[in-house]
């Protein structure tokens, strides 16, 4: 038994250390600004973590293939000196990792948003995303409770007729949005808590309802992507998304202009 | 009818069956009670895992039987999104409730916290017998809600409002089946709360005469400082269940925000409440049950490796204050739940900052843990394996959980299987394989007979290659964002990890039969296993001390003398005068002094 | 044998007034120790319930903290005057708990029994004057959901009178025997357990009364 557990777990080690080293199932390809820091993070926790995961796996094994056979085991009640000086190499360790995502994080969280970023509202119920534009005079027009109704597609409760301000948002069922240029989205929830995830973006942020959480990212790379539920938000949770189009500049233009006229 | 002079009195016979078996005060009996029911919420659970699992990976599948159980969450066997989210729900509260919680810490605790220190009843018997029957209740309530109009709740085992707090009106299930599962909680946490009460006074005042807190055996320790952390977030996730509770059924405006529109219609009454309250208060009690989970089972591996390596532990006292150190740091880190909850994001920085520190007595522990078994020589038995077993699955687990301490990595991981795969591991198998080892360890002093220890090893072998076959995969998915809590993965990103989805299900249904030939071997051995001796494992703590010894135990030595040069045989009961008089008085001076 | 001597000294210094039977019933003659006089089980239980009980609490008012500083909904509500004199009641009531418990030492065992029947007495007065405070913000029409503060008066109050319910019904059960406790025959530790906790629910009833001037 000794030999087919010790075995059993180096096999299982390697096959780990492969199948990471082989990025066989690995991260969608990153699409923005701060993805890289995210990324690196991730890189040097995974070699960190990795070069222990063997270690501790290697000796448990060694201690179970090589155990003593006759006589006595050591009488060793311990070494202070020794798990001391572990005990403060780990804390070094870990700690070094906490503060190494510190820019990635406020870059992120701490900074606000650019004075040139596309600021756009997103709207989640359940299950569905809904996305505004403030148009040409760069306000959103206000948001009346009353007039939210689905069935008419006024989703975020606008009144054009008395609020000049709404009449030239534009609302739409996908975000779109231009390339290499700071983004920033107002989240909000009608119902229950939701969350905004692009596994490229590397963003994820709960929606919840009562708070207008900002966030912000630039997106490097055009093409279609999907946002995703990552909150328990109910029965649809499994089939509450949104299709992310990021564009060039004029193409991004185009769209926008298309769905202004649709409205 | 008080007696003054108490030692005059013999333990009261049981009067007749009820009394003895079902509403016993007797901590062993409780103690075996506690060790059912989470055996059958167990077994309710995996069978829950199975349908998921197979749901996940055949969507079209009709499921035989299914469809009788209930003919509205899955028609003709065809489970609906709603009625997995039920599955979910039930899976995830019967599993860290009534299997981790009360398996490691209520059921073995009772059988052995009172043996270990040399008591022979718990301080407050007839309390203990009430949590028992508080736990059984909540179990009652919390299954019964499969049976409630809308079937059981579908918010998670977090239940986080608006979702929990807003009635049926937010998706079936959302209406009994929740207010279900708030009742069952509550139950839950009030029996949790006298069966802590118990623990700690029991740890505090009954010890024997010489048990001083440095001799006590790990695993009491653990039992010890687990149940301090019952007693201080259970009283937390209860006030949390009153206010959720109250927002359900009076209108009251804690966790529900003002102006909400669920299905186009318009939340009357509310104002100004914010669930994200709940989720401070909900994590403040979650993160220490994660540890009042893995706590026990921590203990029992330090005491398993040093009995089967023989070997004295590695780091005795540093293991005490590694576990009082998760204890109290526990209680710091709930935030780390909450990295992208829109919480204060300086705030999210320096939990993750203790998040980290956290993991420092966990590495001390695996540290001991190797250093225990260097040197050693092994007696590979099944509580043995699974005791290693356990050191490995630990690391596997544990070290995820640097990635997502770290919040802009959490950020691309949270809500990901990775998560799943994490707290599966470190928690769920991890804690499982503490049950499994205290299960073949102690069943020779709970039921007299030993365990079959061939079926036991097939067992072990299976589950080990068999969890790490399920939930290892689980990290690729998560990292290739594969969202939890998904009913079925309709993505296009999402159809490419299929097969590893597969992968998972096939081993998961592996892993689930295996556990049969667990079941198998507890009842077969139960009545016809080989009669067990007083001390088969050669131990040294007092639960192996033989029935002939008499009630008046002294303690004289700590709880790990294996292998001590100069004695004759290779362990030293704690129990063993000391040929020299002045170690013993000694030891019985510092019992009192306690 | 130099041990055994040992043992009796340090048990003659751990002695006690020799009960145990009904609070501490798991002790059961413990290495032949006196299990109430040595090791009163229940005392050392109701200080870890108080820690649980305090825990709760202290979810209770943090969340009340929180959420008064969420939003412009909280709007303060004029608390009863007749909580004033409730708290001068429960005041009270620890007093002459107190002062039977010295009479008992004193051997006084008539005033003994009439300051604990007035503990009692006050006990239920407190409750009821707390009820009165109830009636008073529902005649204003001040209900459980009106606005947050009022749910938290109702939480507040509704919790303690349940924790302080259950401190009536130990003191009940003194009540009950307070003669074969005068004797000195039973309820050492159940009368020690019951001051301390009725003590608690005093000092907890003041907290929370501040808690509630301060932000309801």
């Amino acid at each position: 038994m000794a030999r087919v557990l010790s075995f059993t777990i180096v096999l299982g080690t390697a096959v780990t250390v492969i199948l990471f080293w082989r990025r066989v199932w690995w991260f969608p390809p990153n699409i923005s600004t701060q993805g890289a820091g995210v990324d690196r993070e991730f890189g040097l926790t995974l070699l960190v973590t990795g070069i222990l995961f063997v270690a501790a796996q290697l000796i448990l094994a060694y201690c179970i293939g090589r155990g003593r056979k006759s006589g006595r085991a050591a009488y060793n009640t311990g070494n202070l000196r020794m798990e001391v000086a572990r005990a403060v190499l780990a804390a070094a360790t870990f700690i070094g990792l906490a503060l190494s995502s510190y820019r990635t994080w406020a870059r992120m969280y701490f900074i606000g948003a650019p004075r040139n970023a596309l600021r756009i509202q997103v709207e989640a119920e359940q299950f569905a995303y809904w996305f505004r534009y403030p148009g040409p005079d760069g306000v959103f027009g206000p948001m009346h409770l009353r007039l939210v109704n689905d069935a008419t597609g006024n989703y975020f409760g606008l009144d054009p007729t008395r609020d000049p301000a709404s009449r030239d948002d534009i609302v739409t069922a996908t975000l779109g949005i231009p390339e290499n240029r700071p983004i920033e989205l107002l989240l909000m929830s009608r119902d229950v808590i939701h969350s905004f995830y692009v596994p490229q973006l590397r963003i994820q942020q709960d929606i919840v309802p009562g708070m207008v959480i900002p966030i912000h990212f630039t997106a490097t790379r055009t093409g279609d992507y999907e946002i995703v539920c990552t909150q328990l938000c109910g029965l649809g949770h499994y089939a509450m998304r949104a299709p992310l189009k990021v564009m060039k500049e004029p193409n991004f233009k185009k769209w926008l202009a298309k769905q202004a006229a649709e409205q | 009818m008080t007696p003054t002079h108490s030692q005059a009195i013999p333990r009261k016979a049981a009067r007749g069956f009820l009394r003895k078996y079902v509403f016993s005060t007797d901590h062993q009996i409780i103690g075996k009670q506690y060790y059912f029911l989470a055996l059958f919420s167990a077994l309710v659970a995996m069978l829950l895992s199975w349908l998921m699992r197979v749901h996940l990976a055949w969507p079209r599948l009709a499921i035989p039987g299914l469809g009788e159980l209930s003919a509205a969450g899955a028609p003709n066997g065809m489970m609906t999104p709603e009625y997995y989210l039920s599955l979910l729900t039930m899976h995830g509260t019967l599993m860290i409730f009534f299997v981790l919680t009360t398996a490691p810490q209520s059921g073995f605790g009772n059988c052995f916290l009172p043996a270990q220190i040399g008591a022979d009843e718990m301080a407050f018997p007839r309390l203990n017998m009430l949590s028992f029957w508080l736990t059984f209740t909540s179990l009652g309530a919390l299954l019964s809600s499969f049976w409630a109009r809308g079937g059981p709740a579908t918010s998670g085992w977090t239940a986080y409002p608006p979702l929990s707090g807003l009635g049926s009106i937010t998706g079936p299930g959302e209406g009994w089946g929740q207010s279900l599962w708030i009742i069952s909680i509550a139950l839950f946490c009030v029996g949790s709360l006298l069966g802590a009460l118990n623990f700690i006074t029991t740890t505090l005042d009954l010890r024997a005469r010489g048990m001083t807190l440095m001799r006590m055996p790990l695993t009491a320790w653990a039992w010890f400082v687990t149940a301090i952390l019952m007693l201080l977030s259970f009283a937390v996730l209860l006030a949390a269940c009153v206010l959720l509770m109250l927002d359900r059924a009076a209108g009251t405006s804690f966790f529900i925000p003002a102006g909400l529109i669920v299905s186009g219609q318009m939340i009357q009454g509310h104002q100004g409440g914010s669930p994200l309250l709940w989720e401070h208060l909900f994590w403040f009690f979650g993160h220490p049950e994660v540890y009042i989970a893995i706590l026990p089972a921590m203990g029992l591996t330090s005491h398993l490796l040093s009995c089967f390596a023989r070997k004295p532990v590695f780091g005795y006292r540093a293991m005490v204050w590694a576990t009082i150190a998760i204890g109290f740091l526990g209680f710091l880190v709930w935030g780390h739940h909450m990295f992208v909850s829109g919480m204060n994001p300086y705030s999210a920085f320096a939990f993750s900052v203790l998040t980290v520190v956290i993991a420092v007595p966990s590495a001390v522990k695996t540290f001991n843990w190797l250093g225990t078994l260097w040197g050693g020589r092994l007696r590979l038995t099944t509580a043995m394996l699974f005791a290693l077993g356990f050191v490995s699955i630990f690391v596997s687990g544990g070290l995820s959980g640097i990635f997502l301490a770290e919040p802009p990595v959490d950020v691309q991981l949270h809500a990901t299987y990775f998560v799943v795969a994490h707290f599966h591991l470190v928690m769920g198998m991890a804690a499982m394989f503490g049950i499994f080892s205290g299960t073949y360890f102690w069943f020779p002093k709970m039921f007299g007979r030993m365990m079959n220890e061939t079926l036991g090893k097939i067992h072990f072998i299976l589950t080990f290659i068999g969890a790490y076959c399920v939930f290892m995969p689980m990290y690729f998915l998560g990292m290739a964002g594969n969202v939890r809590r998904y009913a079925q993965f309709v993505d296009p990103y999402l159809q490419p990890l299929m097969p590893l989805h597969r992968f998972i299900t096939v081993a998961a249904l592996g892993l689930g039969a295996a556990q049969m030939i667990f079941v198998f071997n507890l009842f077969g051995s139960l009545f016809g296993g080989e009669k067990a001796g007083e001390n088969p494992w050669e131990a040294t703590t007092l639960e192996w001390v033989a029935a002939s010894a008499g009630k008046d135990l002294v303690v004289y030595r700590g709880a790990y003398e294996y292998a001590v040069p100069g004695k004759e045989k290779d362990y030293v009961m704690q129990n063993a005068p000391d040929a020299s008089g002045s170690r013993a008085e000694k030891g019985a001076r510092d019992g009192n002094a306690n | 044998m130099a041990t055994q001597t040992k043992l009796s000294v340090l048990e003659e210094t751990r002695g006690g007034d020799g009960d145990g039977g009904n609070w501490g019933e798991g002790s059961r003659g413990r290495f032949g120790w006196d299990p109430g006089a040595a090791l009163p089980v229940g005392l050392t239980g109701i200080w870890i319930a108080m820690a649980s009980i305090t825990m709760f609490f202290a979810a209770f008012t943090s969340a009340m903290v929180v959420r008064a500083g969420l939003g412009a909904d909280w709007t303060r509500v004029a608390l009863p005057h007749i909580l004033y004199l409730n708290t001068a009641i429960l005041l009270a009531s620890s007093l002459t708990l107190e002062l039977s418990k010295h009479c008992l030492k004193a051997g006084r065992a008539g005033q003994f029994s009439g300051w604990l029947f007035a503990t009692a007495g006050l006990g239920i007065a407190f409750l009821a004057g707390q009820l009165d405070a109830w009636r008073e913000l529902a005649a204003r029409g001040v209900y459980l959901a009106r606005n947050p503060a009022c749910s938290f008066f109702y939480l507040l109050t509704a919790a303690h009178g349940i924790h302080l319910a259950g401190g009536l019904l130990a003191l009940f059960y003194l009540v009950a025997r307070h003669r074969r406790i005068a004797e000195g025959a039973i309820g050492g530790t159940a009368l020690k357990v019951t001051t301390l906790y009725w003590h608690f629910m005093d000092i907890l009833w003041l907290y929370l009364f501040l808690m509630l001037i301060l932000w309801v």
